[in-house]
């Protein structure tokens, strides 16, 4: 196709170029040529007439009047080969390791999605090691999930964690408004864990562009469908989506677009759903995981609001804890029953009693919590938090669960449970023949 | 008329200006867009200006059009096909069969379209009009056999007037593509008919003679037959916060719902959520026919990554078969997961055309959407006396799990029943989550009114002392009052709550209820002996455990009656008898 080259930029803004040029295609990429010679991309993103509008993957800053535009013919493609493994990659698909440029497969980015009758019913669990996810929210493969937390903690830690503590065949990181110790704590882990070989890395940080930012999930999914489609398990993870969705906004708002909820724009639901709807058990091939990362101060905040309708439950992360209330895995219930017969049954019985001791937390302040029954909710709450909710504490699912026997049998009575006397007569552990729990205790 | 033809002038994601070359054009009419040569775009025409200038919504992404793409008009609305082949089915949100489609590509390529219905399938139709008949719309020409009920085939309700049969095929096996009548007009003109007939998806069918919804439909969840009921032919709404339980309970409500045909819209939501319903349905059995769950449900999917645009038609699809299959004298029940998405779709068009927004950004004329759609609802007397109806439950996916926005305020006057879900219940395990204070009902409910009164007041004399429990503690309590809180929990846990897991718990029969109901009652109204609060707690923990051993077991089971004696013995036990008081 012949490349033509446009001179009369109309107008430069924050992340928006508008020129007059014919024969353009929507959503072509294009290549901003300035006067020293160096290029920048662009992709068009809307037109009306001879006006062509284009958003700018380096921002606006620095360009000219007399820069040129010349389109590619092309859309926005990304490369796909195995040499990729252990690369690094800006959110322009550009590698930034000073690695060799690849030859590789151009593959499309943000395809359409697959067709439902081609997804199969998630049904494999994936072991974390994490007792909060692996009794309480089983994770699944396929699923898509965030962690909510506020900015600080250490979601991060805990994302690199499961990445390489699970048997994914492929990892591919999207870091979006990363710090720049945070992209280097990834690379670390990788390194450390052994995993380079098998992860790819799509990053932006702080000094790159937002629409770079807000093109690294799409890079990343993108690759990462292809590895399914191959028959490969991959994990992709993106941290941070509200940082994402705070780019998308940016670039909303310099197109003039009405903002619906404080400023977003009124597709982010639609937005969110394209990326996180990637995720899928494929019939007759792999899957693709999203573990995602929504930074958040209030769960009802647009961002983490839009998300919990779109993903499959959230790990919610609070003080270095991970919650029991407040996070939600929608698959849990396809493969809890499959796991060991006391799974189902302890886990609820273990948060029905969490829920009750919550009740007696809110009476505490009034002072008017003063029967034993009370006052042993209220241990059982603590030793719950000590020995559950650190999401680094690494169990096998068994313990957890033998765990979770020995936390209801050093402060409950057998009938107090709620649980079935066959369950009982097999786990319930006698009073000093605890499996896990330190039998003395440091409170 | 000439259809018209036009030219791509402006792109802006699934808006697009054309400038019209020929032709008239019609406001709502189908057109496509020819990109790339050979790929053909759908969309609809949603706005004309002056200087030949028309606006269309497209049903596919619009990468890859450029200004001067030629835009063919069909002159005809956006319409579904109606006729046998229907039930069973998965189709996206413009009636293309998803198994189809699969068999080409593993994505949703755009461009692609597919018979709505199956045209090889031979239906075995035996008339039952004869030549020379006068027939108007909507009389009956024969049926075929479709999975569980006879599908009557119509004259089309798009025909005005009286019609004389010329001509009527015999009994025999027929395709949707075949002509099964020839029939003639008062001028002579004469039109030939298949079994299958297009219905534009925005214009309501015609009721024959409309009635009010007054019969209660069991859904087989306890909380809402008992106290919070649908009628066949109503309408109601579950808004609630991510997380609180809208999924699980559109999906029982499909399962156990006495309807005859379920239509499931999924619009905008998790396509994981209808791959279960379209993956399970097949192996299910209903009880009620013996037969498999999907040979009555219709599964319209435009999920949350599919084309915005076509959430919109996906919903009046939906809506649209369900009047037709209650004009077949059926029951049908539309599950609308989520219309907070219709609603944003249409925020985002409405942006794009850069209309005047309203509160949140949502257009002025949302509110009016919403209750023309749920006006589609209701009760039908069709021709031949038979009673058909149309009920509607909408899903609302409020911002912030916030009630007071444009979409669940307008959706709650236009239904006539409220589930509100809570996040604290489903917190708290308490399933079905729905808000056992703040719910409502127009309709009657399953239990007589009285018995509806009697749980309600129990429950908020429950809530006031469950609040002065915790400001002052079990012991600034009574015992009388405690034992009343004691009883509005028991009900809560044992009546109000359902174990979704459980085969028997997870659906209650109309009889059942009553039978559960009494059983209930009996122990509320039992005055009890007990003293001090740790005796009482225990007491009901007692009750409690064997109330939902109950549940568990299925009316056939021997142990079953001897359960339900035993709980009210244990009742009974810690009675005083008043007289002696």
């Amino acid at each position: 196709m012949l490349k033509k080259t446009y001179e009369n930029i109309d107008s430069i803004g924050r992340a928006i170029l508008s020129i007059k040029a014919e024969d353009v295609h929507n959503k072509e990429l294009a290549e901003v040529i300035y006067p020293s010679g160096d290029k920048a991309f662009a992709q068009v993103i809307a037109l009306d007439g001879d006006q062509v509008t284009l958003q700018l993957f380096s921002g606006g800053f620095g360009v000219s009047t007399d820069c040129k535009v010349r389109f590619l013919g092309k859309p926005v493609q990304v490369g796909f080969s195995d040499d990729m493994m252990g690369r690094v990659y800006s959110g322009n698909g550009q590698p930034i390791d000073n690695g060799p440029k690849l030859l590789s497969d151009m593959v499309r980015v943000a395809g359409p999605s697959i067709n439902p009758v081609k997804r199969l019913i998630p049904k494999d669990m994936i072991r974390t090691g994490v007792p909060m996810i692996d009794i309480f929210n089983t994770l699944v493969r396929s699923q898509k999930i965030p962690i909510f937390a506020k900015a600080g903690e250490p979601y991060n830690r805990l994302l690199a964690n499961i990445a390489t503590q699970t048997d994914a065949d492929v990892i591919i990181i999207g870091g979006v408004g990363l710090k720049y110790d945070e992209y280097h704590y990834f690379k670390q882990r990788i390194e450390e864990a052994g995993s380079k070989s098998k992860t790819i890395m799509f990053i932006h940080t702080h000094r790159d562009s937002i629409v770079e930012g807000l093109m690294v999930p799409d890079l990343a999914l993108a690759v990462g469908e292809r590895f399914a489609l191959q028959g490969k398990n991959v994990f992709v993870l993106l941290s941070d989506m509200t940082q994402w969705s705070d780019y998308l906004r940016q670039v909303a708002n310099a197109q003039d677009q009405i903002p619906a909820n404080q400023g977003y724009p009124g597709d982010l639901y639609s937005q969110l759903a394209s990326r996180y709807e990637k995720a899928a058990d494929i019939d007759g091939a792999g899957s693709l995981t999203i573990l995602g990362v929504t930074t958040m101060d209030d769960v009802t905040h647009p961002v983490p609001d839009n998300t919990g309708y779109i993903t499959e439950g959230q790990f919610y992360m609070k003080d270095g804890y991970l919650e029991l209330f407040g996070s939600l895995s929608r698959l849990k219930q396809q493969v809890n029953d499959r796991t060991r017969d006391d799974h189902r049954s302890i886990m609820n019985a273990m948060a029905r009693l969490l829920s009750e001791s919550e009740e007696r937390v809110k009476a505490q302040k009034f002072g008017s919590v003063k029967d034993d029954y009370s006052l042993r909710l209220l241990d059982y709450r603590r030793t719950f938090q000590k020995e559950l909710m650190d999401p680094f504490r690494f169990l096998e699912l068994e313990d957890a669960l033998d765990l979770c026997w020995d936390i209801l049998a050093k402060h409950f009575k057998k009938e107090e449970v709620g649980l079935s006397s066959k369950l009982i007569e097999a786990y319930w552990p006698e009073k000093g023949t605890f499996k896990i729990l330190k039998h003395k205790t440091d409170e | 008329m000439k259809k018209a033809k036009g030219k791509v002038v402006s792109v802006n994601e699934s808006l697009v200006g054309v400038k019209i070359i020929e032709g008239a054009v019609i406001n709502g009419e189908v057109a496509y867009i020819v990109i790339e040569n050979d790929k053909r775009l759908k969309s609809e025409v949603i706005d004309v200006k002056p200087e030949k200038m028309v606006y269309l919504q497209v049903f596919e992404d619009t990468g890859w059009m450029k200004v001067g793409d030629l835009v063919e008009f069909t002159g005809l609305p956006l319409a579904v096909k109606l006729g046998p082949g229907i039930l069973g089915s998965v189709t996206d949100g413009l009636q293309n069969p998803l198994y189809e489609l699969a068999k080409k590509e593993w994505f949703l390529e755009r461009g692609q379209e597919v018979e709505p219905l199956d045209n090889t399938v031979k239906w075995h139709f035996t008339p039952s009009v004869k030549k020379g008949a006068i027939v108007t719309r909507g009389d009956i020409l024969g049926a075929v056999p479709e999975k569980l009920f006879q599908h009557k085939i119509f004259v089309p309700f798009s025909l005005q007037g009286d019609y004389t049969v010329k001509h009527i095929v015999t009994e025999g096996n027929y395709t949707i593509d075949e002509d099964i009548a020839v029939v003639e007009d008062a001028n002579g003109t004469t039109i030939k008919l298949k079994m299958a007939f297009d219905w534009p998806v925005k214009k309501p069918m015609p009721f024959h003679e409309r009635s009010v919804p007054v019969e209660p439909m069991p859904t087989g969840i306890r909380i809402l037959d008992a106290l919070f009921p649908i009628a066949y032919g109503g309408t109601a709404c579950n808004p609630g916060p991510f997380g609180a339980g809208k999924t699980v309970l559109q999906h029982s409500l499909a399962r156990h719902s006495q309807a005859d045909v379920v239509i499931i819209a999924a619009c905008g939501e998790r396509a994981g959520e209808a791959v279960e319903v379209f993956k399970d349905f097949p192996e299910l059995i209903d009880p009620r026919t013996g037969k498999s769950l999907m040979d009555r449900t219709f599964i319209v999917g435009n999920t949350s990554s599919m084309p915005v645009a076509a959430r919109e038609a996906s919903v009046y699809m939906a809506t649209t078969v369900g009047e037709y299959y209650r004009k077949q004298g059926l029951d049908v029940l539309i599950l609308a997961d989520s219309t907070s998405r219709w609603a944003q779709a249409l925020r985002e068009t409405s942006g794009r055309k850069e209309e005047i927004p309203g509160p949140e950004a949502f257009p002025m004329y949302i509110s009016t959407l919403i209750s023309a759609f749920y006006d589609r609802a209701g009760v039908d007397i069709l021709e031949d006396g038979n009673i058909g109806s149309l009920s509607i439950i909408g899903t609302v996916s409020p911002a912030g799990g916030n009630f007071d926005e444009p979409v669940t305020q307008a959706t709650l006057l236009s239904t006539g029943a409220f589930w509100g879900l809570s996040r604290a219940l489903s917190d708290a395990r308490k399933y079905p989550a729905i808000d056992r204070i703040d719910s409502k009902s127009k309709y009657p409910s399953l239990l007589r009114e009285e018995e509806v009164s009697f749980l309600i007041e129990l429950l908020r004399d429950g809530k006031t002392i469950a609040s002065n429990i915790i400001l002052m503690g079990e012991k600034g309590i009574t015992d009388e009052a405690y034992i009343l809180y004691q009883k509005a929990e028991l009900l809560d846990a044992v009546f109000l709550q359902q174990n979704s897991f459980n085969d028997v718990d997870g659906v209650t029969s109309p009889d059942r209820l009553r039978l559960m109901f009494d059983v209930v009652r009996e122990i509320i109204e039992t005055p009890l002996a007990i003293k001090g609060k740790e005796a009482i707690r225990s007491h009901f923990n007692f009750a409690r455990q064997a109330y939902i051993d109950w549940n568990s077991m299925s009316i056939d089971d021997s142990e079953f009656e001897k359960q339900k004696f035993q709980i009210l013995n244990l009742v009974k036990k810690r009675a005083y008898a008043k007289e002696n008081v």
